[in-house]
């Protein structure tokens, strides 16, 4: 399967990115092209022109900023997997991002591409919802930032607007007594979330909750923030008993996404099943 | 519109003016004539297609031959020396790593990327590894003997 045809041209930094899509409008931005090749195999997406970041090296990287991490929009799943600095500040991103496809897929697959896609199978954007990330944008007049929590607008569709290309993404650098966890089920044949919690533990010294944070993937159309579970949980001693009680009662997801292999209720109960999981698994390393 | 792009594939650089849209399994299949690199799925799921792009695996199938421009491309043709089979192939053909013989060279490539980054994994890292990879004979288990077998191989040189 060949995509449709199109007219390619390869930035050479950010500027020119912009620039080239100022004068195209119609173009799609190609990185790593592990969604966006996809769907132009299939003609999901036929974009006549096509403006390749692949090779723009200010896009690359990790930099700690000290309170805070700086991920370049071009930095690999594989990268983000094998990132000492992540490993050390921020395990939250690489345990999710060793979850996505398989190797070859983490080889090419890029974070800025995931998140600008806004696949709500995709593992990262509850990830960076949950972590409370700020995305950064490039475009003709000049830069700007979204918060994470205004960014996924609708099932694959996002605050970027036309003319514009993320550049990077930057998350809080997680306080002491604070464990994380990322826990999917995948599709066993695409290895999409069909549910992914992403969960944010902090304790205080006496051991009860200071604040929590539990964000799903593949369960609503965009990234899903369970907040009155979260809220629910600040305050007491996150025994088992407590964190389930919490999840039975507090989760309500408003809006279900279903399809022929998991339905709506099918996915709630399994966001019931993944946010007690999650929780206490990021409890046991809040704890750790 | 052709865009010029310079590769070298197992060594030898290749340059060429091909179509934006030209997969570069095609580039490696129709235009190089190399063929040992299959397409399978053909939608980033099967693995039959992985070559190494830089030394890492990737399916070939989703990439576009001009984003291969500059690279240094190795596929299955490329892992033999002087007319000796490496240990992959080796291990493979022994431990009866293959039936049909459509994932193997996707297979191989995968495992030789999973090696190069782990000379000794265990099984489950091996299962683990080879995800990206599907085989619809073996059942997998002679796959997994083979690439045991061609780590211990390659870590006695």
């Amino acid at each position: 399967m060949y995509p449709p045809r199109f007219d390619y041209y390869r930035a050479a930094s950010v500027q020119e990115a912009v620039q080239l899509l100022q004068a195209h409008p119609e173009a799609k931005v190609l990185a790593g092209g592990h969604s966006l090749l996809p769907m132009m195999k299939l003609r999901l997406a036929a974009p006549p022109v096509l403006v390749d970041i692949g090779r723009i090296e200010e896009l690359r990287g990790i930099q700690d900023l000290g309170d805070r991490l700086r991920i370049g929009a071009l930095t690999t799943h594989w990268e983000l997997e094998r990132s000492d600095i992540l490993a050390r500040k921020c395990p939250l991103i690489p345990e999710a991002a060793a979850q996505i496809g398989d190797r070859q897929v983490r080889h090419r697959g890029t974070i800025g591409g995931n998140l600008v896609h806004a696949d709500p199978g995709s593992d990262l954007p509850a990830v960076i919802l949950a972590l409370d990330g700020t995305l950064h944008l490039a475009g003709p007049n000049g830069t700007r930032q979204v918060a994470a929590r205004d960014f996924f607008l609708d099932l694959m569709t996002t605050a970027v607007q036309p003319g514009e290309i993320l550049t990077a993404v930057e998350v809080p650098v997680l306080g002491e007594r604070t464990g994380t966890a990322y826990l999917k089920f995948e599709h066993p044949a695409s290895g999409y979330a069909v549910c992914g919690a992403a969960a944010i533990v902090t304790l205080n010294a006496d051991g009860t909750v200071a604040q929590a944070r539990l964000c799903f993937n593949g369960i609503t159309s965009t990234p899903f923030n369970a907040q009155n579970v979260t809220d629910a949980l600040v305050g007491h001693t996150p025994d088992d008993a407590t964190i389930e009680g919490v999840v039975d009662q507090h989760l309500h997801v408003g809006d279900p996404m279903g399809d022929v292999f998991a339905s709506g209720a099918y996915r709630v109960e399994l966001a019931k099943v993944f946010a007690k999981r999650a929780l206490k698994q990021a409890r046991d390393r809040a704890q750790a | 519109m052709g865009v010029p792009i310079r590769v070298e594939v197992n060594g030898r650089v290749y340059e060429h003016t091909v179509e934006p849209r030209l997969l570069l399994v095609h580039y490696l299949r129709d235009v190089l004539g190399l063929t040992g690199t299959k397409v399978g799925c053909d939608t980033s799921q099967c693995g039959a297609c992985t070559v190494l792009m830089n030394g890492l695996a990737v399916k070939s199938c989703t990439v576009l031959a001009v984003q291969a421009d500059g690279a240094q491309i190795t596929t299955i043709e490329g892992l033999a020396k002087d007319g000796e089979l490496h240990p992959l192939q080796q291990a493979f053909w022994e431990n009866h790593g293959l039936q049909c013989g459509y994932c193997t060279p996707g297979m191989i490539l995968a495992a030789y990327d999973l090696l190069q980054e782990n000379p000794n994994p265990t099984e489950e890292e091996v299962r683990h590894g080879l995800e990206g990879n599907l085989c619809r004979c073996t059942g997998y288990h002679n796959i997994v003997k083979a690439v045991l077998d061609a780590a211990q191989r390659m870590r006695e040189g």
